[in-house]
């Protein structure tokens, strides 16, 4: 492409202009489904068959504020003298927006002496995140945090 | 390929609760990403780990899209003996990674 001189500078910068722009068009398009509060619930009663579920015990340790979404620590550790006949049976952790409702589920039993497991999670959006715990008697208890999240996970583009 | 890091004290009194850390290398990809072309890059992540301890299942877990790449899982468990932990990953696209590590209980 042969240009004069003095329109150079022009032309690049309307091209770098239709450049950004059709960059700009997929991050709309292509942002994925988000888990419902419904779905949150579903998936929560898949757990449970839905019995009650009880607010306690459970500690939900995670950043309130979050600047970047693909990698949030989190602990639960439950109240439990994790003896035989008092336990913790699993730990299970979900969340409100993210595409799929689930984020793990950890089976632990009266061995592990500590009723308490880290990972590193991806969220979405600013959402809520539920934590269930199952006890050996067969009861739930839970916790929850709200968590505001600046940069999201999964939706960005690849290059 | 070493891809796993196990973290194990290597003693422990006997009764005491021990953190087990680990992680394992993996992209973790989620299913609900697209290309600049639009088309989605398929799921691939760890789905299930698991920890064995001489050779009885200790701690499992069922991992999701949702856990970050390079998937780091610590808990915890009482040693009442010496022996070995065994380490698990399976996931998507035949993904199947052991380790193992042991310990000496006093």
């Amino acid at each position: 492409m042969q240009l004069r001189p003095d329109t150079t500078r022009r032309r690049f910068l309307g091209l770098a202009g239709g450049v950004a722009v059709a960059g700009a068009v997929p991050i709309v398009t292509v942002r994925p489904a988000e888990a419902t509060p419904a779905m949150l619930a579903s998936a929560i009663r898949n757990v449970t068959n839905g019995a009650a579920v009880k607010t306690g015990k459970v500690k939900l340790d995670i950043p309130p504020l979050v600047e970047n979404g693909n990698t949030v620590p989190m602990t639960v550790s439950v109240d439990s003298p994790m003896a035989p006949e008092d336990h913790v049976a699993s730990i299970h952790v979900f969340n409100e927006k993210n595409p799929q409702p689930n984020i793990g589920n950890f089976y632990l039993g009266p061995h592990a002496g500590r009723a308490q497991v880290s990972t590193r999670v991806r969220l979405a959006d600013s959402q809520k995140i539920v934590a269930i715990a199952k006890l050996s008697d067969g009861s739930y208890w839970s916790a929850s945090v709200d968590v505001v999240v600046t940069l999201a996970a999964c939706t960005e583009e690849l290059i | 390929m070493a891809s796993a890091l196990i973290n194990v004290p290597a003693k422990a009194k006997r009764g005491d609760i021990i953190e087990i850390k680990t992680l394992m290398s993996h992209i973790m990809e989620t299913g609900y990403r697209h290309t600049a072309t639009g088309e989605v890059v398929p799921r691939d992540i760890i789905t299930s780990f698991t920890c064995r301890f001489n050779g009885a299942e200790i701690f499992r877990a069922d991992l999701f899209p949702a856990i970050s790449a390079n998937p780091f899982i610590t808990f915890f468990t009482t040693v009442t003996q010496s022996g070995k932990f065994e380490f698990e990953w399976i996931g998507d696209k035949g993904f199947s990674e052991t380790a193992s590590a042991s310990i000496t209980v006093e």
